[in-house]
């Protein structure tokens, strides 16, 4: 389960970093996204940890030496009050609600287990997640907060849009990344640009 | 956009010149104390259209945008991330039985509206749906015809230079477009192969980007990231459109200013409006205001506008405002193909067929839609496969290494206009002091027939193509309605002309005039309809009507 293949081992999208593919508002963004990972500035120093072990399952890195930084960005998400336009009528306000869904986490965790998230096995820690994804849960430790309204529409879709906006994700998975001023020219069933990803190992 | 824009750019007798890095345009300003012919709230679709209508009539005109003045190609980065400040994220409750989400996916904030982040699909309604009632037996009539709208339809493709394939198989016979068609990706060869097989038509999609230069603006470059912003201005949004055009024919608009109340006067007529800019409450006389801020935005300032003249808010004595709300439903279904597709390259939807919102035999519900090819970029591929398959972990990961295999299609489906779909307002208040809007939607049992109805067909259609292990999800996309345009004033907020019927110089001109949906994009109709509506303003005015 942990073997993690790409098809595109030898592709690197920074490679284009200097080429007509990246403009300067696009290298500013990504290169502040490499270099200037945020420091904690919203959730306490328990709840940073409980969402790092989180995250290592919902997006697991093993086989990075440096994971993608995932937590950095939530909580500045969260310190700048960023929200996505809307909120669920049965939701508090964002922030409230990652405070609460990361409070149901760790006391699912306490009340089944007996330890703290972060100390389970992986194997655990998926079923728990998993559980909380399919509302199965003790609303002592929710409040008035839909656990799996949580787990799908906050913390799956805010974990996922940071890892896939990282570089070394458009690696693995051959996307062509930032295109302007240069597009593409071929486009067609198995066509593919110098400038893109080559041929897929499969 | 690396950095937040906060400051107006627009102001002290120029704007932006989103053509040329760093240069300006002259534009006319006016003081708050001079009333203006027209103050037009929200510069999208239809609000930019109009105004460089009524500018262009002689009409003085100021347009409000809560949002900044892009600089397309010095703004935008090619980041599916950075681009958020593109929509609106004010505050929304979403609610009801199938909530709506709000934010990227359907509202845009900023000069040009949601044209910015557009996907550009260019197409007209099927005619008759302009007469569901009377001539297909559902929902109800529009006030005009379709007949009343084809020249401007003709207008506002012209406008966008729209390109488009030699013949359209679908609709009245029409002119050619006035560009050629756009290459095919491989996601709409797909589409294309499925529907040759199984015996529908198929066409390329007419669009509003470029297929030839176009002035300072280049043709597309298929890079891809409409969504997002285009930044090379290929992408004929109002804000590179119309909203020069405006400001040419001497309209100002003005960036940043949220518009909060419109002030009415003893005669029961609006006086003009308060808005907010650089921290400040100012006010603007205007001899007529248009309200054009989209489905959610538009009825929630005319509720907000309420007073002791009208406390059930503006143009709302029956009722209606914020009621009808629609949406178009969106199933896709996506399956995996022995070919490469990376349907990254070029803009998401480039090949179409609307044999569903022709072709009513066999139907097992009432209304159309169309589908397209999809094009989505990582970020939105991996929302898409937590949404319908629920994966995470290392099963997501492993999955999205095949993004370059994956092709799809999805609908454009009508939705049934109905009462309890609508906008209200919270008892919440955003960073203006305004109450918030609370958006209430749920599916009828028509609508849930269309989508299941819709993805047989997806699925024949990819099957055929050669897809292999298909799924499918639930999406929507657009606003509509909220403020409907009717022949009845009991039965409708405004007439033909956006008119609203209690208060003779408040005017609406947006997506919340739709009666109903079609089975289309719509902001095209919603620039026609611009475009007529300008027409009649003017010609109101020479015959001396609108002091009435
Ligand atoms: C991702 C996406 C893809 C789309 N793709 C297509 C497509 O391919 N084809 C198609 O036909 N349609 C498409 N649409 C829909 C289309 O963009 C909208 O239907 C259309 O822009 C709506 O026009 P409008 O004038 O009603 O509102 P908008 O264009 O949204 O303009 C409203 C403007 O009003 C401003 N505003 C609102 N309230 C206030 C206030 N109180 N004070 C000041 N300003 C205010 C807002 O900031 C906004 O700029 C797409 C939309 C999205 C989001
Ligand atoms: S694909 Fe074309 S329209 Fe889309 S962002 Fe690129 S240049 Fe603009």
């Amino acid at each position: 389960m942990n073997g993690f293949k790409t098809p595109y081992p030898d592709y690197d999208v920074l490679e284009k970093w200097d080429t007509p593919s990246w403009n300067p508002q696009t290298r500013a963004v990504v290169r502040r996204r490499l270099d200037q990972v945020p420091e904690r500035r919203f959730l306490t120093e328990q709840e940073w940890q409980l969402l790092e072990a989180v995250a290592a399952r919902v997006m697991p890195q093993p086989d990075r030496a440096d994971p993608v930084p995932i937590v950095p960005w939530i909580d500045d998400t969260l310190a700048a009050n960023r929200g996505p336009g809307y909120r669920y009528a049965d939701m508090p306000p964002m922030r409230e609600a990652w405070r609460q869904g990361l409070a149901g986490i760790a006391g699912e965790a306490r009340e089944r287990h007996g330890r703290n998230f972060g100390e389970l096995p992986a194997e655990v820690q998926d079923a728990l997640l998993g559980a909380i994804q399919r509302g199965e849960t003790d609303g002592r430790h929710w409040g008035d907060l839909p656990a799996a309204r949580f787990f799908s529409e906050l913390l799956l879709k805010q974990i996922v849009a940071i890892y896939y906006a990282h570089p070394a994700a458009w690696n693995e998975i051959g996307f062509g990344g930032p295109a302007s001023p240069r597009g593409y020219v071929r486009l067609g069933f198995d066509e593919r640009d110098p400038w893109e990803a080559g041929v897929p190992d499969v | 956009m690396f950095e937040r824009i906060t400051e107006p750019r627009a102001r002290d007798g120029r704007a932006p010149d989103v053509f040329r890095p760093g240069a300006w345009m002259p534009m006319r300003c006016h003081a708050d104390e001079e009333e203006v012919d027209f103050a037009i709230v929200g510069t999208g679709a239809g609000g930019g259209t109009l105004a460089a209508k009524l500018a262009e009539a002689g009409f003085s005109v100021v347009a409000f945008d809560a949002g900044p003045f892009w600089r397309p190609l010095e703004d935008f980065a090619s980041d599916e991330n950075a681009q958020g400040d593109l929509y609106w994220t004010d505050e929304r409750i979403t609610g009801g039985a199938d909530p709506i989400q709000l934010g990227s996916n359907n509202s845009g904030k900023g000069v040009g509206g949601s044209t910015v982040h557009y996907a550009m699909v260019a197409l007209r309604f099927r005619p008759e749906w302009f007469k569901a009632r009377s001539k297909l037996g559902y929902a109800r009539d529009w006030p005009l015809s379709f007949d009343e709208l084809e020249p401007y339809y003709e207008e506002a493709e012209e406008s966008l230079k729209i390109s488009g394939p030699v013949h359209y198989p679908w609709g009245r016979r029409r002119r050619r477009y006035p560009r050629r068609a756009h290459p095919m990706n491989a996601s709409a060869l797909v589409l294309a192969r499925g529907a040759e097989r199984i015996g529908i038509p198929w066409s390329p999609v007419p669009l509003a980007t470029l297929s030839a230069p176009r002035g300072m603006a280049h043709p597309c470059v298929y890079r891809g990231f409409c969504i997002y912003g285009c930044s090379t201005n290929a992408k004929q949004s109002v804000l590179v459109t119309f909203i020069p055009r405006a400001i040419r024919a001497g309209a100002e608009i003005r960036d940043q200013a949220m518009v909060g109340r419109i002030e009415m006067g003893k005669n029961g007529r609006a006086t003009g409006l308060l808005y907010h800019r650089c921290g400040v409450w100012h006010r603007q006389k205007a001899r007529h205001v248009v309200v054009a801020g989209y489905s959610i935005e538009t009825p929630r300032l005319l509720l907000n506008s309420a007073c002791a003249q009208f406390p059930n808010g503006l143009a709302n004595d029956n009722g209606l405002v914020g009621t009808h709300l629609m949406i178009h439903s969106g199933p896709g279904v996506w399956g995996e193909m022995d070919e490469e597709i990376r349907s990254y390259k070029a803009p998401p939807s480039l090949a179409v067929t609307e044999h569903w919102n022709y072709h009513d035999e066999g139907k097992d519900f009432h209304g159309g839609y169309a589908f397209m090819s999809g094009g989505p970029l990582p970020g939105g591929w991996a929302h898409t496969l937590i949404g319908a398959r629920g994966l995470w972990g290392m099963a997501l990961r492993q999955e999205m290494t095949r993004f370059n295999r994956m092709a799809g299609l999805r609908i454009v489906g009508e939705t049934e206009p109905k009462p309890h779909n609508r906008v209200e307002l919270a008892d919440e208040t955003d960073q203006y002091g305004l109450r918030i809007p609370r958006v209430t939607f749920s599916f009828s049992d028509n609508d849930r027939r269309l989508m299941e109805h819709s993805i047989g067909s997806m699925r024949a259609v990819l099957e055929a193509a050669g897809a292999r292990n298909l799924w499918s999800d639930r999406d929507s996309s657009h606003l509509l309605g909220s403020c409907r345009m009717g022949d009845d004033p009991e039965d409708s907020v405004t007439n033909a002309d956006g008119r609203t019927w209690t208060i003779p110089n408040l005017w609406v001109c947006d997506g919340s005039l739709f009666p109903t949906s079609g089975g289309v994009n719509p902001s095209l109709t919603i620039q026609a309809l611009a475009c007529r509506i300008g027409d009649r303003i003017a010609a109101m005015a020479k015959r001396g009507e609108l002091g009435r």
